[in-house]
């Protein structure tokens, strides 16, 4: 299945309100620690291994991923509301590859 | 006094006997039908909580696939399913609380994944999806979702009545090196461990459902090959009459019970 993000915020927030951001991306999370059952070959690893995102432009949650993390990774947070603007979401793959998406926040 | 001391030791048993069913006494709301209770109410509070929230759900992204290829046009009859159901929500509401129905023209029952894939072949002149795969499984879990919150309720009378037998005769018949049958577990002991697991009863009305272990959907029939592999039974291949006739008789079992689809287990 093509990786692919989901992100949830809430439609308005009111301004100084802290909020809860809720993220899953559809992916393996090949941990590189398995055989191939017939030829005997590890499986090399592919995993997301960073999920950053910026709010405004400021960086405001940053994460590491490693190996244990099960397949189709799901993260929440909360941050505080500072001004309408957008919320961008980078998850970086081993292999380079960067899925980007990005969320309105609507602050009144 | 030596009589007294027993008289207590029993009392205990007893009690201890009461906390291993304690269960039963607790309220499922719409999980629960009479003595029925969905695979859900053995969940932790964590993997119920993950059902509770379509977002957290991860199976919603095979959902989303689903609903996308619902009205994508394949095959030569340049047709998709939308070109004859129209909108999903409609035509597809109640179809997943009656499956599996026979089939006149093929003389025998067939479930969900099988008549999308007869539709596929017959009527959009397309290739069949592989079982388990994830276009079929994201077929299967949106069409059930339509009916989520209904409750189970598949014929067994008629010409499904004699596969409904044989159904239940398999899942009465021990098989395999542990000689077990399905009733061993889902009927004799449920909420007891078998070592790490807790026994649910059995019931089938969140397949397509994303199990943790799995670490994605998957179908009834996997369920069904992963109990015959632990009783050392050689499994059914997926999608065999004998696994479809035995979907009957244990949607059967969990009438009343809603349509979950998809739910989470773990």
């Amino acid at each position: 299945m093509a990786t692919k993000p989901r992100v949830k915020v809430p439609q308005q927030v009111k301004k100084g309100e802290v909020f809860e951001v809720k993220t899953l991306i559809s992916h393996k999370m090949e941990t590189g620690l398995r055989k191939d059952k017939k030829t005997g070959a590890l499986i090399p690893r592919k995993i997301i291994n960073k999920l950053i995102v910026k709010y405004d432009g400021r960086e405001v949650f940053k994460a590491d991923f490693h190996p244990a993390i099960s397949a189709n990774p799901y993260m929440s947070f909360f941050t505080k509301a500072t001004k309408s603007a957008d919320m961008e979401f980078t998850w970086v793959d081993d292999d380079g590859t960067e899925y980007k998406h990005t969320a309105k926040i609507n602050v009144n | 006094m030596r009589y007294k001391s027993l008289t207590i030791t029993s009392i205990f048993v007893l009690m201890a006997g009461v906390a291993g069913t304690a269960f039963t006494g607790e309220n499922w709301g719409k999980y629960a039908a009479g003595e029925k209770r969905s695979g859900y109410t053995f969940m932790t509070p964590e993997t119920r909580a993950m059902q509770d929230d379509d977002f957290a759900n991860p199976a919603f992204l095979w959902v989303e696939q689903g609903q996308e290829l619902w009205s994508k046009v394949e095959g030569e009859a340049g047709k998709s399913c939308a070109s004859c159901h129209g909108d999903a929500d409609k035509s597809m509401k109640g179809v997943g609380a009656t499956y599996p129905v026979y089939a006149k023209e093929l003389g025998k029952l067939i479930n969900v994944e099988q008549r999308i894939n007869q539709c596929r072949t017959e009527r959009m002149k397309a290739k069949p999806w592989k079982y388990e795969s994830s276009q079929l499984l994201g077929m299967t879990a949106y069409v059930k979702n339509q009916s989520r919150g209904m409750p189970v309720n598949p014929k067994i009378d008629g010409a499904a009545a004699s596969f409904f037998e044989r159904g239940k005769a398999f899942y009465n018949q021990r098989r395999g090196q542990l000689d077990m049958a399905c009733m061993n577990c889902h009927v004799q002991h449920p909420g007891k461990m078998i070592r790490a697991n807790r026994l649910s009863q059995g019931q089938p009305n969140a397949f397509p459902l994303y199990r943790l272990k799995w670490q994605k959907l998957g179908s009834l029939h996997r369920r069904f090959r992963g109990c015959n592999k632990q009783v050392r039974a050689e499994p059914y291949p997926f999608g065999s009459d004998e696994y479809v006739n035995l979907e009957l008789y244990v949607m059967w079992r969990a009438r009343g019970l809603p349509v979950e689809a998809p739910g989470v287990r773990m």
